[in-house]
């Protein structure tokens, strides 16, 4: 597991150089604890892609705790807030829910260009190198080529892949993998589907549609809708969510491209005010880029020094 | 919850707190801009940019201009909105064209920004708007599919699409491609690569040497508009390696509020040529700063408040309109000024349709109602001295010839306009006369419509 934290590390670093980088700088620069710095603290969280709100809690928070513990050095607040952004997290590591012995439906969506079906590719290649027979659904049957990379990612990990013809419903695609999947005893079945923005009803209509046959034809089913996230989204990423869930009732939600973006912070926001948990985080282009996101091992990683 | 409220909205209830006051103090405008900026921030403009877009505004509220104003808190939204477009530069949807074709495009950006997608939309745009030959080229050589995807865009469009596999280098696909378009007439060739990070050194190094290779008139840099603080340095980086000529703005059909826009443009200079508004291929549009401006502002009030103004600036000059009009003062100046102010006001056709008493006028219903005739007739007014505009009968056959040399008409086109404009003052005559009409227009506040063409 060494191996894992350091891989972590290694694709938080841009996060650390920014988010706690800059934090750092700030603390070790002052000589007191003032308004000024305060509101510095306010404006690096917010860079970080906090959120707005949870940038004024967070450091509501580290003020509450400058107060009750005394404190009047500035390089004492690294460890404040680090305590405090740890707590946001919370230290719950939520696992997928997989069930045993039983077939288990992820149903996968997001808007456009979040990286679902990467993220699908590298999810099956994961649960099959635990040993699970894994089937996927070539769900977005909108978007040019879509069902071809989804394959192409298919045969790259070794998985089967249902499709129909471009352009038909998805549910009915969705009616077929659940059919296929339960004939030929899988253990998961990760359902693709075409980007949509949120604020469109048809398109939002149309994934209601799909999780309603998946239900249908198998109870208890979809088990898991992973809501992707990018994580260079700013505010809108809330709004997503929230919308996803109303439809499809998202149960987790996978951030991308958690690598190139130099914030990370939109993890704490997203965890402070979401009642999702966030269960994957994809860090890389490799395979093995694709996280179990563990909240406790995440905040440390963000502190840890280079 | 507080974080799905559109900024318009949390401006409009701040301006309402302001507009209740009589005259602004500078606490007022302080606690305004801390709105301002607040909401700025939640549609995730850069914090630096916001802190020099509050100042500036901030500069100009607490001054004279809102002190001499009669309703302080519209003076406030002008500012801020003028700012914003301001900021955002202005509507600049022009794609360099080689002076030797082809006018090579070359569009980049981060992952899943919709390269591929805006490739294609560029590509039957300007086939359709300037009847360019374009050639779409796959350099994205590592997504898979990423070459599929461009042909069956290609397919629908029926636009040809140059790849060669995923074994080749990006670079030379490019090269290969300006050869291909030479050969095969094609004037335009649009370059689709692979979404990377900005901080990748090894692909942003890709990216120069196609640039080196291929030298194109354009690189695009697409955006997602759902992009949070980010986008800043995306843009910076993507600017600095490569020097960007553009940025094409994607999902803007979206709930986001887009403020990844001010940022790119504050910190790269670089002007937003293109929006994409929706999935089908011709959802892309030239970019308006302020349309953009009051989405995030609420455009409504913004509205409201320049009908106002035009309104208040319309009525003295249809008090005075009226009065030539009545005693046959009417000049081509006039006419001119007339054409400009309706121009400004859009399409005419349906202008035509909102006044009143106009669909029981045969005469005027049938009044050819072609734009691009009206481009023609204010060129040869403009051409015409101030004299000539004053008092059109002078206007014999050398003044003609002049003046149709000089806006690029001919003769008989001048001639006709000069009787037309006689024929028009009669005709104001005659609908002076019909009484209730011209109640009708009085209480219509489109004040610039009274002259029919």
């Amino acid at each position: 597991m060494v191996g894992l934290f350091a891989r972590l590390k290694d694709g938080l670093s841009k996060t650390r150089q920014g988010l706690v980088g800059k934090v750092e700088e700030l603390f070790t620069g002052r000589k007191r604890i003032d308004a000024e710095l305060y509101e510095e603290l306010e404006d690096i969280l917010i860079q970080s892609d906090v959120g707005v709100d949870t940038a004024m809690d967070l450091v509501e928070a580290v003020r509450a705790q400058v107060k009750a513990q005394k404190i009047d050095d500035p390089a004492m607040l690294t460890d404040v807030l680090k305590e405090q952004i740890a707590a946001m997290l919370g230290s719950e590591t939520e696992p997928l829910n997989l069930q045993e012995g039983s077939l288990t439906v992820i149903m996968v969506v997001g808007v456009n260009g979040v990286g679902k079906t990467t993220t699908i590719g590298k999810l099956a290649h994961q649960l099959k190198a635990q040993g699970k027979r894994v089937l996927l659904a070539a769900g977005d049957t909108f978007r040019a080529a879509a069902i071809d990379q989804l394959e192409i990612w298919g045969s790259r990990v070794g998985v089967e892949v249902i499709k129909q013809q471009e352009g038909t419903d998805p549910a009915a695609v969705a009616y077929d993998a659940v059919q296929a999947a339960k004939s030929r005893k899988v253990d998961v079945l990760i359902v693709d589907t075409a980007g949509r923005l949120h604020n469109k009803a048809n398109l939002m209509e149309e994934l209601r549609k799909i999780t309603r046959v998946i239900g249908r034809e198998l109870a208890g089913a979809p088990h898991e809708v992973l809501l992707v996230l990018d994580a260079t989204t700013g505010q809108n990423a809330l709004s997503q969510a929230k919308l996803f869930s109303e439809v499809a009732g998202v149960t987790g939600i996978a951030l991308t491209k958690l690598d190139g973006t130099a914030r990370g912070g939109v993890i704490i926001g997203i965890m402070h005010e979401l009642s999702v948990p966030v269960k994957l985080i994809g860090i890389g282009e490799g395979l093995e880029d694709l996280r179990e996101f563990a909240a406790g091992d995440f905040a440390a990683a963000l502190f840890e020094s280079r | 919850m507080a974080m799905f409220e559109g900024l318009s909205d949390k401006l409009q209830a701040t301006f309402k707190k302001l507009r209740g006051k009589g005259k602004l103090s500078e606490a007022d405008v302080n606690e305004a801009m801390r709105e301002v900026r607040m909401a700025l921030l939640q549609a995730d403009v850069n914090i630096k940019v916001v802190k020099d877009f509050v100042n500036k505004v901030k500069e100009r509220a607490i001054g004279e201009e809102i002190l001499r104003s009669l309703t302080p808190g519209q003076q406030v939204i002008k500012i801020v909105h003028e700012e914003m477009i301001a900021l955002m530069g202005g509507t600049q949807s022009k794609i360099n064209m080689a002076s030797k074709p082809p006018t090579v495009i070359l569009l980049v950006g981060l992952q899943g920004a919709g390269k591929t997608t805006h490739a294609a939309k560029l590509a039957n745009l300007l086939r359709k708007q300037q009847s360019k030959r374009p050639l779409m080229v796959a350099c994205d050589i590592y997504r898979p599919a990423a070459i599929k995807q461009l042909q069956v865009l290609g397919d629908q469009l029926n636009i040809p699409v140059f790849d060669m596999g995923n074994k080749q280098n990006p670079v030379d696909i490019a090269k290969a491609a300006i050869e291909h378009a030479n050969s095969h007439g094609n004037d335009l060739v649009i370059i689709d690569t692979a979404g990377r990070l900005h901080i990748n050194e090894e692909l942003m190094g890709e990216l120069r040497q196609i640039k080196e290779r291929v030298r194109p008139q354009e690189i695009l840099l697409v955006v997602d508009a759902m992009t949070g603080q980010d986008a800043v340095n995306v843009a910076e980086s993507f600017n600095r390696e490569l020097g960007l000529d553009g940025v094409v703005l994607t999902k803007l059909d979206g709930d986001t509020r887009g403020g990844a826009a001010i940022s790119v443009k504050a910190v790269t200079g670089c002007p937003i040529k293109f929006v994409g508004v929706g999935e089908k291929l011709d959802a892309i549009e030239p970019f308006h700063p302020d349309r953009l401006a009051s989405r995030i502002l609420g455009m409504g009030d913004v509205l409201s408040l320049i009908e106002k103004a035009q309104e208040n600036f319309d009525l003295e000059k249809a008090k005075e309109m009226e009065r030539k009009i009545r005693k046959q003062e009417l000049t081509l100046e006039d006419f001119l000024e007339q054409l400009q102010q309706l121009k400004s006001m859009g399409p005419l056709s349906s202008l035509m349709d909102m006044i009143p008493g106009i669909g029981g006028n045969k005469q005027l219903k049938n009044m050819e109602l072609d734009e691009k005739h009206f481009a023609r007739v204010e060129a040869i007014i403009k051409s015409m001295t101030p004299e000539e505009r004053r008092n059109p009968v002078i206007i014999k056959d050398s003044r003609k010839k002049r003046i149709s040399k000089g806006s690029g008409t001919s003769i008989p086109e001048v001639s006709r306009l000069i009787k037309q404009f006689e024929e028009t003052k009669k005709m104001m005559k005659q609908l002076t006369g019909n009484s209730n009409l011209m109640k009708k227009m009085k209480k219509k506040k489109g004040a610039g419509l009274r002259l029919p063409f």
